[in-house]
């Protein structure tokens, strides 16, 4: 990284602050980010370190954790209405926002087959329905990770009428480009394509439909000054949880 | 309260009993897991609170398990749990699947005595379709109807076990702010606990230490296990050995790789203690 080339983590971490930021969602003022999520965590921190006053609840950070009841409270906070924003990923996510992290076969997953179990649903089946918004983040951007229909639902999209819900999906970011989600319609639009994709190769690599403007924008660089933050600031309060993380994207090790 | 050997707390888990362990960030106890694998525990039944970590892939890999109701089962960094996933995959294993605030719900509804309790969200999950014993109503307190709410049932395990950093001779322990532990020692029939080391005085009478301590009036056994959380970090007294996992996560691949690694790890005859020796 010594010739100062964007990296694709740094974009993703733009692509998301801006998300964050964006004037016509909810707004956020308390963002919870869950265990190995170390691009989310740099946006949230780019968000923060740009001068924005918001509150971070890092769950994996060992310093600084926000909670003195057990993670039993982020779950309190978020039941309240307290959190307004977390990021969900998926084995499988479908044009319906359907996000399933249980596996592929037969329930429960996983088969002598090749079927995969994966790891479980954490949070998801609350998250996703009491948090005004979610950024739904995962850096494969493939066929079969984007499906047309998710084996199991760990978390639903959108909910019949009558279902408590506070929101749903504002967008889904993958490592190629960005999909913002209609929950009145529960289809994504294409909202822009990463360096080096167009509108043939992302409609290639999705397995479920969706919509796209007849002209397709690139997905902005991140600006100079979001790059120093990034590798500055962002980096420094980064490197205790995400040491290989930012060994690997900005260079930078911890001090002995 | 007079602290036993962990051999002999491992001794006190019947075969069969609901077990409940916290997962890596909220100190588990992996002394009493791998005394429970050399005392070759059988037909375990594991509850994650709320998700399971390196001691479930370990009992589940020695075979000491039968089932896990949890709401996910990963090594964190180190990836998938391989012998987590073989036991599922070969059918030696039930899960069952929950998400995180429900664990904590159905602990907190046994902590208070009740018989349920309600939570948000999980309408339209597939969870919620494999779990008969999780069931939706209306709103009964809502002005209209056609307000559905899933009831929870309490959660009592027989035992739970965890890493604290002290305990004092009443029986005490220490958790600091990991209170997700305090609720699973509530909830719990009995709650037996390993410990860095003893505290000379009364935690329960220091105002800075009682609001992390657990009372003696919900602990039944306590062992002194110096490193008793590793490879887990324990709060601000070490930090994770993210190595050993992922030397355990590559070696765990194939059945016969975990075999060799419990055999180094866990049953080689420098950690079984003398008296219990062949």
């Amino acid at each position: 990284m010594t010739d100062g080339a964007i990296r694709p983590e740094e974009r993703l971490a733009a692509v998301l602050a801006r998300l964050i930021l964006d004037p016509t969602a909810p707004p956020a003022h308390h963002i919870a980010v869950g265990a190995a999520s170390p691009i989310p965590a740099a946006a949230c921190w780019l968000v923060r370190k740009s001068g924005h006053s918001v509150r971070l609840s890092l769950l994996h950070k060992r310093s600084g954790n926000p909670f003195t009841e057990g993670t039993r409270e982020l779950f309190d906070l978020t039941g309240q209405g307290r959190i307004d924003l977390f990021f969900l990923g998926g084995g499988q996510i479908d044009g319906e926002a359907n996000i399933n992290l249980i596996g592929t076969g037969a329930w429960p997953g996983g088969s002598a087959q090749g079927e995969v179990r994966f790891p479980g649903s954490f949070g998801s089946a609350f998250m996703y329905l009491m948090t005004p918004r979610t950024i739904l983040f995962r850096e494969e951007h493939s066929p079969r990770v984007l499906v047309p229909r998710v084996e199991h639902v760990s978390a639903p999209g959108v909910s019949a009428p009558g279902v408590f819900r506070r929101g749903t999906a504002q967008a889904l970011v993958t490592g190629k480009g960005v999909f913002r989600f209609d929950a009145a319609r529960a289809r994504f639009t294409l909202d822009s394509a990463h360096p080096g994709e167009d509108a043939a190769s992302l409609r290639a690599a999705t397995g479920f439909e969706y919509d796209e403007p007849e002209a397709l924008p690139a997905t902005p660089d991140p600006t100079p000054d979001e790059l120093a933050l990034l590798r500055g600031p962002v980096c420094d309060e980064m490197l205790e949880t995400y040491p290989e993380f930012c060994a690997r994207v900005f260079n930078r090790r911890q001090a002995a | 309260m007079t602290p036993e050997a962990v051999e002999a707390l491992a001794a006190r888990i019947p075969d069969g009993a609901r077990l409940a362990l916290p997962p890596d960030n909220s100190l588990p106890s992996l002394a009493l897991v791998k005394a429970l694998i050399r005392r070759r525990a059988r037909g375990l039944r594991l509850i994650g609170v709320p998700v399971s970590g390196f001691a479930t892939e370990l009992l589940i890999g020695a075979g000491c398990a039968v089932e896990v109701e949890t709401s996910a089962v990963s090594l964190g960094e180190a990836g998938f749990a391989p012998r987590f996933a073989a036991a599922l995959r070969d059918g030696r294993l039930t899960i069952r699947d929950a998400t995180c605030p429900a664990m904590h719900t159905m602990l907190q509804a046994a902590e208070k005595g009740v018989p349920f309790m309600p939570l948000r969200g999980l309408i339209g999950s597939d969870i919620l379709a494999h779990r008969p014993d999780w069931r939706v109503i209306n709103n009964p307190l809502a002005p209209e109807e056609g307000d559905p709410i899933v009831l929870l049932p309490a959660l009592r395990p027989d035992v739970a076990i965890f890493h604290a950093v002290l305990a004092d001779h009443e029986g005490n322990v220490w958790v600091g702010r990991r209170r997700e532990c305090a609720t699973l020692a509530h909830a719990a029939r009995d709650t037996v606990v390993t410990v860095e080391r003893l505290h000379p005085g009364n935690l329960l009478e220091d105002e800075r230490l009682a609001p992390g301590t657990i009372s003696a009036t919900y602990i039944s056994g306590i062992a002194v296990a110096e490193h008793g959380a590793h490879p887990v970090a324990l709060l601000d007294e070490y930090g994770a050995d993210d190595g050993y996992v992922a030397a355990y996560a590559r070696a765990a691949k194939t059945e016969a790789g975990f075999g060799d690694w419990l055999a180094e790890h866990v049953l080689a005859a420098e950690h079984t203690p003398l008296e219990l020796a062949p």
